[in-house]
């Protein structure tokens, strides 16, 4: 009796794990808050086509950017790859691939693969100012306003009701920046 | 107007499950002739109405009815008419509907063609079924619902994920699906075994067909899955273990153990509570593996929080129907009846360590698929599981099996000698052995990898075929439906196992940089592009390069990989030119512009070889199945014996084996 109620017991630790999951995924979503409304960490990183082609965070001032978080090996990149595309036609403000803890073949062949939908590209492959960022998990995404201010930061697959969302933020920090 | 009707017709067909999981199983527990005569009936309505609101959303589709969300969100005015009925199950929502359909097909199915089993225990398997039926239309009207509406509905809706406009994907889902709602046949057996108290070797006969069908259903699913991905990602590689394709691979893992543990019960009564336990995981994968992938928990963690609500109603439904069944099994399975002995050499023995195998490598794939989800939950560092870790798990996992399948067939029930087994195999091993070399030299594939491939491959198809000699000594009418099917499943391996070697040893590929007039030469084909050209079709717009391939003098094909941009979304594919042959492919994608000026771009050239044994092989398998399943013998001895059977629902515990 004990030993057929083995099976039981492991689908039962498969079950809790998995509303575990549920629960720390409401958490995760808190970690984001302390860098809102801070300026985003200074970086200067090399490009992904040209290592010596650096970007720096202070490139972008003066207007609101985005910043999206990917990586080859990252599955659900793939998945929020249409809506990052989106945003790249339909944002009209620069959107920066971050390339994090990637191999440059490996990063350019999946452009290849499923397209470039970024207005530019950095690289971080030992991962050190996605520490600085606060980083969670790829894909994340953060707005930043024209003074260089983390305004919004999405962890996560971009969808539909994400996209939209994102939208709504940067058509207002984009009149904001031409109020100011 | 007509979306409502098939929310209703859910509603109903709701109803009517409820109603079939519950009455006519009460009737199966008491006896009552009248509840369970209910069953039928009950079982129809909810094909039905099934049908109805699978019908209706296409009815949507067709008439461009964007009104209604899902139909906006995976359709617009210019998608084919083709696409626009495959985009029905193209999104989350339609393919649940596609789920509920197959099942009440399956149900429908169940009681046409088992009109002869006891009537309390058809009863019991269409109830079991009836409730996973519940489950999933409660959650689809509750969190997925694909006639919900939008008022007023947008001019024009998006689009259906361009990599899904594609014949391949037609009937991949569908075929996929089939072979997963399949095995809740072979569950709903197992249950209502369970359920009535006795599980003896009966249940074990009855279900097999349905459980090679459905297997068979998947394998043939996989396998268009794989070709799809081939020609359509534009990578040229057949497999990615990504977590969508390990969804579909670990229900088959399991499947192909459990039609093997389910010829041992039958036969020989041996190992039913490890049979049970097998039908109950091959469905509860299933369901974890459609769950998961449509859910989009595993494409990350974070993807669960982005609706919390239907992560929760997958983990309860799981939880109700696996825990449920797990929960039967452990009070139930000690009664079970214990099969004969065997000795250590045996065919029950070969088939144990097929099982072991195949358990192995399902919980070797369930590991890693869910190991960043595992991981994160630890609060581990973030790391993936990559191909690498499957590969070499799986390479060793899989080399004894290849190793042993010839030996199974041959193996006598009960006991048998290792030398009677292996003496007419003496000769099939050589000959594998030498032609593997000499093929694999002639070739001039001369590595490992290439070599033992051969070797393996033929070793199972030799190996077979000297089975075939053996079994047909001494008969005089040829080979039964299932052992042919066997025959075939089995060499099908052999084929397949060839094409993986030689396809991972001796692809060639090259990424060269082209403009117009210059040519590309590789492994004796020279490709020449003219031209690179602009084309149209009904939804997109696309770069073409044209090339012709010569191979000497002579002008072989014309080639002309694309690279699409579609209206609706934007979204930038690949088309990639493909010519297919028996012994290798050509395969031909675009990368990117390099130079507007002369037109030059960068452009994937493959050359692999024996790639089509691959699928060819995963064919021959499912065909295989799906012969052993037609054989007369599970149809015409289940009449008989039914016959004899006294149709009550009397549940006699712990019952002995029927001699």
């Amino acid at each position: 009796m004990i030993r057929m109620l083995v099976p039981l017991g492991i689908f039962l630790a498969l079950v809790i794990m998995l509303v575990a999951g549920l629960d720390t995924a409401e958490e995760r979503k808190l970690v984001a808050s302390p860098l809102i409304d801070k300026p985003v960490p200074e970086f200067t990183l090399p490009g992904l086509f040209d290592s010596n082609a650096e970007r720096s965070s202070s490139d972008f001032l003066g207007q609101p950017w985005i910043l999206n978080v990917w990586g080859s090996w990252c599955w659900a990149c793939r998945v929020e790859h249409p809506f990052v595309e989106r945003l790249g036609r339909e944002a009209g403000i620069p959107l920066v691939g971050f390339n994090w803890k990637d191999e440059r073949t490996d990063a350019l062949e999946w452009l290849d693969r499923y397209g470039d939908a970024w207005t530019a590209h950095v690289v971080d492959f030992e991962g050190r100012s996605a520490i600085d960022l606060g980083v969670y998990g790829a894909p994340e995404t953060f707005l930043i306003d024209h003074r260089g201010i983390i305004r919004h930061k999405h962890i996560g697959p971009i969808d539909q009701t994400v996209f939209d969302d994102l939208m709504r933020r940067i058509m207002a920090l984009r009149s904001e920046t031409e109020a100011s | 107007m007509i979306p409502e009707l098939g929310q209703i017709s859910l509603i109903l067909a709701l109803v009517l499950a409820t109603l079939l999981a519950t009455v006519p199983l009460y009737g199966a527990w008491k006896n009552d002739g009248r509840l369970m005569a209910m069953a039928p009936s009950l079982v129809i309505g909810h094909f039905v109405f099934a049908l109805m609101a699978y019908l209706v959303l296409t009815v949507a589709f067709i008439n461009h009815d964007f009104t209604v969300t899902y139909v906006a969100m995976n359709s617009n005015l210019l998608l084919p008419l083709e696409y626009r009925l495959s985009a029905v199950w193209g999104g989350h929502e339609g393919s649940l509907l596609l789920w509920i359909l197959m099942l009440a097909g399956w149900m429908l199915a169940v009681l046409m063609f088992s009109r002869a089993l006891p009537t309390a225990y058809r009863t019991r398997v269409l109830s079991v079924m009836g409730m996973v039926s519940i489950g999933f239309l409660l959650f689809t009207l509750l969190t997925s619902n694909p006639f919900d509406r939008v008022l007023p509905g947008p001019p024009d809706g998006q689009d259906l994920n361009p990599l899904l406009q594609d014949p391949g994907m037609i009937f991949h889902p569908p075929l996929l699906y089939m072979g997963y709602v399949g095995f809740a046949v072979a569950f709903g057996f197992a249950i209502a075994g369970l359920l009535g108290g006795k599980v003896e070797r009966d249940w074990v006969r009855w279900s097999r067909p349905w459980t090679l069908t459905a297997w068979s259903f998947l394998t043939a699913g996989i396998t268009l899955g794989s070709w799809w991905a081939y020609y359509e990602l534009g990578w040229g590689g057949w497999w990615f273990w990504d977590p969508v394709e390990n969804a579909s691979f670990i229900p088959w893992l399991i499947g192909t153990a459990l039609i093997h543990s389910q010829a041992v019960t039958e036969k020989r009564g041996a190992f039913p509570a490890w049979t049970v336990l097998l039908a109950i995981a091959a469905f509860s994968m299933s369901l974890l593996g459609t769950f998961l992938v449509r859910s989009g928990v595993l494409t990350s963690v974070h993807a669960f929080a982005n609706d919390p609500e239907r992560g929760l109603f997958i983990l309860a439904f799981m939880t109700v129907i696996t825990g449920g069944a797990l929960l039967l099994y452990a009070l139930r399975a000690p009664r079970i009846m214990a099969g004969d002995g065997f000795d250590f050499v045996s065919r029950e023995t070969a088939l144990m360590i097929n099982n072991m195998f195949f358990a192995v490598s399902a919980g070797m794939v369930l590991l890693g698929t869910l190991y960043p989800l595992v991981s994160d939950f630890m609060g581990w560092a973030q790391v993936s599981v990559g191909p690498p870790y499957f590969s070499a798990m799986f390479i060793l996992l899989m080399t004894p099996v290849v190793m042993l399948i010839p030996l199974g067939p041959m193996s006598r029930w009960k006991q048998d000698g290792l030398g009677r087994i292996l003496k007419p195999l003496v000769i099939s091993a050589a000959v594998a052995i030498v032609a593997g070399v000499a093929i694999s030299a002639s070739l001039g594939a001369w590595s490992a990898r290439a070599i033992t491939g051969w070797i393996g491959g033929l070793w199972l198809i030799f190996g077979t075929f000297s089975y075939v000699r053996t079994a047909l000594r001494g008969r005089r009418r040829g080979l039964p439906r299932h052992q042919i099917g066997m025959i075939m499943a089995h060499a099908g391996i052999g084929v397949f196992v060839i094409g993986v070697a030689m396809v991972s040893s001796s692809t060639l590929q090259r990424d060269v940089r082209v403009e117009p007039g210059q040519t590309v030469e590789m492994e004796g084909y020279r490709f020449e592009l003219h031209e690179i050209a602009s084309v149209k079709g009904s939804n997109w717009i696309a770069d073409e390069a044209r090339f012709t391939v010569y191979r000497g003098d002579e002008e072989l094909y014309t080639m002309a990989p694309q690279k699409r941009r579609y209206h609706r979304s934007g979204q930038v594919m690949t088309q990639v030119a493909l010519r297919p042959g028996i012994f290798r492919d050509l395969y031909i994608a675009m990368g990117e512009e390099l130079d507007s000026t002369t037109q030059a771009w960068s452009v994937r050239i493959h050359i692999k070889p024996f790639i089509r044994w691959i699928w060819a092989g995963a064919l021959l398998l499912a065909l295989g199945g799906l012969v052993s399943a037609s054989d007369r013998r599970y149809w015409r001895e289940r009449r008989s014996e039914a016959r004899g059977e006294v149709p009550s629902g009397t549940a006699t515990p712990g019952g002995k084996v029927p001699a």
